[in-house]
């Protein structure tokens, strides 16, 4: 079952630049939240800050309080790699491992974690692309045919089977459709509806349409600071701030 | 596909709007046989039911308005909500002529009772059909069965307008009951209102189907039956 995330009072920074304001956000379990802003408003820093991904950058920091569950993300103690790994994450661009089989792929990180079991490996491997929605287009060719082999969509469900084999609570995804066409963006956003079921998803898009379609809650950001965050309806037809307002009419951004 | 989240909401916003339908098909009835019956008690029925008939208006315009703002529906599937929208304003109106009705009806039941020469009832079942007919052709998306609809409001039209003529002659006639006759006119003007109800929504059923505006065709037709 997906975890709620409580952010609060979360700063960061590049160097001496500060990307993220002073962000408080209650993120509820087993809802799609979305994450909308115009290009360098800090919307993909922040989801990055969530799995500390943020520190993997060379000056980059972070200050504040993010419990992911029962988790302290910053807390002493914690491990990057423990968080990573309850927080899965997918890209904007489908990264599989191009010379892995498909099975591979997706038993990759479990395989890293030491899990050495066949029969259990087979079976996580096929959960996890039937929840990714791949399992019937690849389930003659798993060990026949490699990662890279798959079209753009295909290779970002192969992706998304990849992060859920290791049984996150989160699943992070950084504009997942945004390098996909039409009918592939529309695979990616029915599977997010049906992913939320079990996990608890955030979504980074510039796509305001796409936001409004599959996710509960939206935020939305601007320089860095969170201006607005509620139920997408209320987003998207009533949003309390003029600048939301701006951005998804159109006014500026 | 995504979509069938979407074709659920459509869904429900048919089915609410069929509710609708159903709840000023009522009061139109209730009404108009309270005016037959000289019922009393059915006209408190219909000015207690028409709050629930509001409150469905509000809750379908919300639904469409959110559909639109988050599904961003395109050519049939926005058709239909655009249609919807319309249709639901048209239903709510046809409460509120009924609740006109209701009203005329308890003012003559002050007076006695006078000797009408006027069909109300058959000018009722007449705009009853009109309206059961646009909810049918709603329901199946018949453009058909709603044209037909369009042409029976000539009919409605030139009820009312002789049921006019017979009217005022009578209040010259018959002074003393111009209060029973003037609450009878304003009753057919109501019943002619809901006719137009009907045809707007059948011409927004027919709008939804093939996408065609029929309503400046439809008032010239009528325009010209009328002369």
């Amino acid at each position: 079952m997906g975890v709620g995330i409580e952010v609060k009072g979360l700063n960061a920074w590049f160097g001496k630049a500060q990307v993220l304001q002073n962000i408080d956000m209650s993120v509820q379990p087993n809802h799609v939240t979305a994450i909308i802003g115009p290009s360098g408003c800090g919307k993909s820093t922040y989801v990055r800050c969530l799995n500390r991904m943020h520190e993997t950058v060379p000056e980059a920091r972070v200050e504040g309080d993010v419990m992911v569950g029962a988790i302290d993300v910053y807390g002493n103690g914690t491990a990057a790699v423990d968080v990573r790994r309850r927080i899965g994450m997918v890209f904007q661009k489908p990264n599989p491992f191009p010379t892995m089989s498909i099975y591979d792929n997706v038993a990759a990180g479990l395989k890293l974690n030491g899990f050495r079991d066949r029969a259990e490996l087979d079976s996580t491997v096929e959960r996890s692309l039937r929840q990714s929605a791949l399992w019937d287009e690849v389930k003659d060719v798993l060990k026949k045919k490699s990662g890279a082999s798959l079209s753009g969509g295909q290779q970002q469900r192969l992706c998304i089977a990849r992060a859920l084999a290791v049984e996150p609570e989160v699943l992070l995804m950084d504009e997942p459709a945004s390098a996909l066409d039409p009918l592939s963006t529309g695979k990616i956003e029915e599977l997010i509806f049906q992913l939320k079921e079990q996990y608890t998803v955030v979504i980074v898009t510039h796509n305001m349409q796409q936001a409004a379609r599959v996710a509960d809650y939206t935020g939305f950001f601007l320089m860095g600071k969170l201006i607005e965050f509620d139920k997408t309806q209320k987003i998207f037809t009533t949003p309390s701030d003029k600048r939301t307002e701006d951005y998804i009419t159109g006014r500026f951004g | 596909m995504l979509r069938t989240r979407f074709q659920q909401g459509l869904d429900v916003l048919k089915e609410k709007l069929l509710q609708m339908g159903g709840l000023a098909e009522n009061a139109l009835e209730r009404s108009t046989v309270a005016y037959q019956k000289r019922d009393a008690q059915l006209c408190q029925q219909v000015f207690a039911r028409e709050q629930e008939i509001n409150q469905l208006e509000r809750e379908i315009d919300e639904i469409a308005l959110d559909l639109l703002a988050m599904q961003q529906p395109m050519a049939v599937d926005l058709r239909f909500i655009i249609a919807v929208l319309k249709i639901n304003a048209d239903l709510e109106r046809v409460g509120d002529q009924a609740v006109n009705i209701a009203q005329r009806t308890l003012d003559l039941l002050q007076e006695s009772p006078v000797d009408v020469p006027v069909d109300i009832a058959r000018m009722s079942a007449t705009v009853a059909t009109m309206v059961q007919r646009a909810l049918e052709s709603f329901l199946d998306g018949k453009a058909d069965l709603a044209e037909a609809v369009l042409e029976m409001d000539n009919i409605v039209d030139r009820m009312k307008d002789e049921a006019f003529i017979t009217l005022v002659r009578r209040m010259n006639e018959d002074p003393a009951q111009v209060r029973q006759y003037l609450d009878v006119l304003l009753i057919a003007r109501n019943l002619e209102r809901v006719a137009d109800h009907a045809t707007n929504i059948a011409e927004d059923v027919i709008f939804w189907v093939r996408g065609a505006d029929v309503r400046h065709n439809a008032f010239l037709d009528r325009n010209q039956n009328n002369q």
